[in-house]
């Protein structure tokens, strides 16, 4: 106990944390002091090696990890439970939106999702000039930003051509904020080449928007459609994901004697523990956490059983080469054809898996892969499939050496494709490049302009010279204004982290 | 005529600074000048099986077979010690590739292509192959929507043109210098055909691009500029003039001794001929 009651006293202390960040690591630490939801031996031992990883989402899941409310619904109906009207005006219906934020939950207390905004807000646009439009999007956009500061938060847009898309491109490459964090869903039959180019000369710009391929996604999910929230994960809306549990594909590989082993033994045996250990925390937070009994569920903004469970799996680029070298082969991962083909044929055992795997109180009663983007804490394991920073192949040849496997990651996988920043000049060879990942079958393409201020890092935006800052420990942007030369001398609080964080990345404190 | 072949120092699947877009690049060994200059003089000649390559190779991926160089690109770890050796500033990594060879790296990639650029060395120097690989590119009815590029320093003369730009979208063409002196000292060459071939594309449609590498001390005297905004104002003011800046990546010898242009410098130059009517003046996205 004398162990928990100094940690607990350290956050409260903490010099770098404001209130908020101290309220959120303090209410952490006291969840993990109830038990865990029971695992059965086999499934803890695997956690406590991490050869399984619950995200560290806390040991009493009481609200899902991901919600992804359906908007349309406040914005029809008002609310009865947050007393709001139906907004009649575009101004009505942002302020709606901004208030309805503050009561979504998610896995770090901050909303990941909040809305499909352009058809949201269309609507209320008839009557609004292009000038007000402008104006009440920015305004809107800083809130976003100063308010609900994680880099998680996640705006949709498209994919229609229209006037609020447009306008949020607009704002998003004028403010270059890092929240939210923005997705254009992307149909060729739907979206024109104009607002396709658009998006992409903002890549250039800001690293913004991230593009998914917007008829192999509703294809995966059904009529009441999806959202793309987080670090793009793909998931039901008005639902969402109750849990993300991931296997350390690497950890697997080196438990393994050889290829065969692999696939054989080792890793069905890992992939089961994974769904045993997302199967308690489902338990938890459908049987005993009174999570549903929310207004969100009454209201109808959720539905229960529109909630998935995320089946992750990372550290694909180590997992084939530590087998590749166990067969005495040379070949890297990303660049040899029997190793990429020896992922692809990972990629489709743990699809089919996750397809046969029936689990209760999850949407359509199976879980969705996921290629994971990673943790702070994640050392030489590299996010999902990627091949590893700083190895990859140009451009086309990375896509090509992954395209294969996005079939079977149905709630998201992501890769980052890192251009020098001589495509500034060039921003019709982004838009060929997106076309060209679309056409072999990405489900999703997001690239970063090396040059860029705005850059991300496993899938959350962060900006380089907010990093340079606090590396060269003179604090963040935010920060500065807060910095008077009395403050300057407390070294702490240089360090404070930045305003604007990916909440998620980080899984508790001190770490 | 697919079978017609030609010979290749490195081809990218991504380049977005050889025209517009993303764009197949096939760069072509050889060049019919030998500028100071060169950010890539390996390019510039034709191997000769000397075989002074061989020991410089730490891998083992060049040897003499039948007193011809063969190179193992499966053992190849690219540390270019090759081309650094070569006294002939010539490439033993070089391939032959057959029109039909490129037509596949095509519709390979073709979802990610605007098009395909010939650069080199100097793509004209094998101008069969590239009029006929441009021939095919047009006539194949999956890849007949790529545009056909070359980067060229404009040597080629008028009969040349003829034969080439019935199949080609647009030239990048680079003028090195305007006095004649000058550009003798930098290329070896007389400036004549390069002037005269802007002329013939220009009237033809075809010249995408002119550009000029500016070099402090070299190229970017008053008496160049000036030479370059009449040379531009004669071909219509919309000609498109793309400012390059000389660094040292990859020159060798005595132009290592001269300065690198800067940004600073370049944007001087860009607004000169902005200034002087010139509209459409492109400067490098990156300073090295």
């Amino acid at each position: 106990m004398q162990d928990v009651i100094s940690k607990l006293s350290n956050i409260a202390t903490d010099s770098t944390l404001s209130p908020a960040q101290k309220a959120h690591f303090l209410s952490l630490e006291a969840e993990n002091l109830l038990p865990y939801p029971a695992l059965d031996t086999a499934t803890q031992e695997a956690l406590d090696a991490r050869v399984i990883c619950d995200m560290y989402e806390g040991h009493a899941p009481y609200r899902p990890r991901y919600v992804l409310p359906d908007y349309s619904v406040v914005l029809k109906n008002g609310s009865e439970y947050l007393e709001l009207p139906a907004p009649q005006t575009l101004a009505e219906a942002i302020n709606t939106l901004m208030i309805a934020y503050h009561h979504v939950p998610s896995i770090t207390g901050m909303p990941v999702y909040i809305g499909q905004l352009d058809e949201l807000l269309l609507p209320f646009c008839d009557d609004v000039s292009d000038d007000d439009l402008y104006q009440q999007i920015k305004l809107f956009w800083r809130y976003l930003d100063r308010t609900l500061p994680d880099a998680f938060m996640h705006a949709n847009i498209g994919p229609s051509d229209n006037r609020v898309a447009r306008t949020i491109l607009r704002v998003d490459a004028e403010l270059k904020q890092i929240a939210p964090n923005l997705t254009f869903f992307y149909d060729p039959d739907i979206s024109s080449e104009q607002i396709l180019a658009i998006a992409t000369n903002n890549i250039v710009e800001c690293s913004k928007p991230h593009i998914a391929n917007h008829p192999v996604h509703a294809d995966t999910f059904d009529e009441r459609g999806y959202g793309i929230v987080s670090c793009y994960n793909a998931l039901p809306l008005a639902g969402g994901s109750s849990t993300l549990t991931r296997v350390n594909l690497k950890e697997v590989a080196l438990r393994s004697e050889s290829e065969a082993d692999f696939f054989e033994n080792v890793l069905p045996n890992y992939l089961e523990l994974n769904f045993r250990l997302a199967e308690s925390r489902v338990d938890y937070l459908f049987n005993k956490s009174n999570f549903f009994n929310s207004f969100l569920v009454e209201e109808g903004w959720i539905e229960r059983d529109r909630f998935t469970v995320m089946y992750g799996i990372f550290a694909m680029a180590e997992a084939v080469n530590i087998l590749q070298e166990k067969e005495q082969r040379s070949g890297q991962y990303g660049f040899d054809r029997v190793a990429n083909d020896l992922g692809l044929k990972i990629s489709k055992l743990l699809a089919d898996t996750v397809a046969q795997r029936p689990m209760e109180n999850v949407w359509r009663g199976r879980a969705m892969l996921h290629s994971q983007a990673g943790l702070s804490i994640d050392v030489d394991a590299t996010p999902g499939i990627r091949i590893p920073y700083g190895t990859e192949p140009d451009p086309v040849s990375h896509i090509e050496a992954l395209a294969r496997h996005h079939q079977y990651y149905h709630s998201g996988i992501s890769e980052i494709l890192t251009l020098d920043e001589t495509i500034k000049s060039n921003p019709e060879a982004m838009l060929q490049l997106c076309k060209g990942a679309f056409a072999c079958g990405f489900r999703e393409f997001t690239a970063n302009v090396a040059s860029n201020d705005l850059v991300r890092v496993t899938g959350f935006m962060v900006r380089l010279s907010d990093i340079k800052k606090f590396n060269a420990k003179q604090g963040s942007r935010s920060n500065t204004t807060v910095l008077g030369a009395e403050a300057a001398e407390n070294v702490g609080i240089l360090e404070r982290r930045p305003r604007v964080v990916g909440n998620e990345l980080y899984p508790g404190y001190g770490q | 005529m697919n079978s017609t072949q030609a010979t290749v120092s490195k081809i990218l699947n991504f380049s977005c600074v050889d025209g517009p877009g993303n764009r197949l690049v096939i760069f072509l060994q050889g060049c019919n000048f030998n500028c100071s200059a060169c950010h890539n003089p390996h390019t510039i000649g034709q191997c000769n099986n000397c075989g002074e390559c061989i020991p410089a190779c730490h891998v083992n991926a060049l040897s003499l077979v039948d007193g011809v160089i063969e190179f193992d690109p499966q053992n190849c770890d690219q540390c270019d010690a090759c081309i650094e050796v070569c006294p002939i500033s010539a490439n033993p990594m070089v391939r032959r590739y057959t029109v039909a060879e490129i037509l596949e790296l095509a519709r390979e990639h073709k979802p990610f292509l605007s098009g395909i650029t010939v650069s080199g060395g100097e793509a004209t120097q094998q101008l069969k192959f590239v009029v006929d690989l441009f021939a095919a590119v047009k006539a194949d009815s999956e890849l007949a929507d790529l545009t056909c590029f070359i980067d060229s320093n404009g040597h080629l003369g008028a009969s040349g043109w003829e034969k080439l730009l019935p199949v080609t979208d647009g030239v990048m063409l680079d003028i090195k210098a305007f006095g004649k002196a000058r550009h003798r000292q930098l290329t070896g060459k007389d400036n004549d055909r390069s002037l005269q071939s802007a002329r013939i594309l220009q009237a033809a449609g075809k010249l995408y691009e002119l550009r000029y590498l500016l070099i402090p001390g070299e190229t970017d005297s008053d008496d160049e500029l000036d030479q370059l905004t009449d040379f531009a104002h004669r071909l219509g003011t919309d000609v498109q003039i793309k400012l390059n800046a000389f660094q040292h990546h990859g020159v060798r010898g005595a132009a290592l001794e001269w300065e690198k242009a800067s940004e600073n410098g370049v944007n001087i130059v860009a607004d000169r001929l902005r200034a002087a009517g010139i509209s459409k003046v492109v400067t490098p996205a990156v300073f090295v």
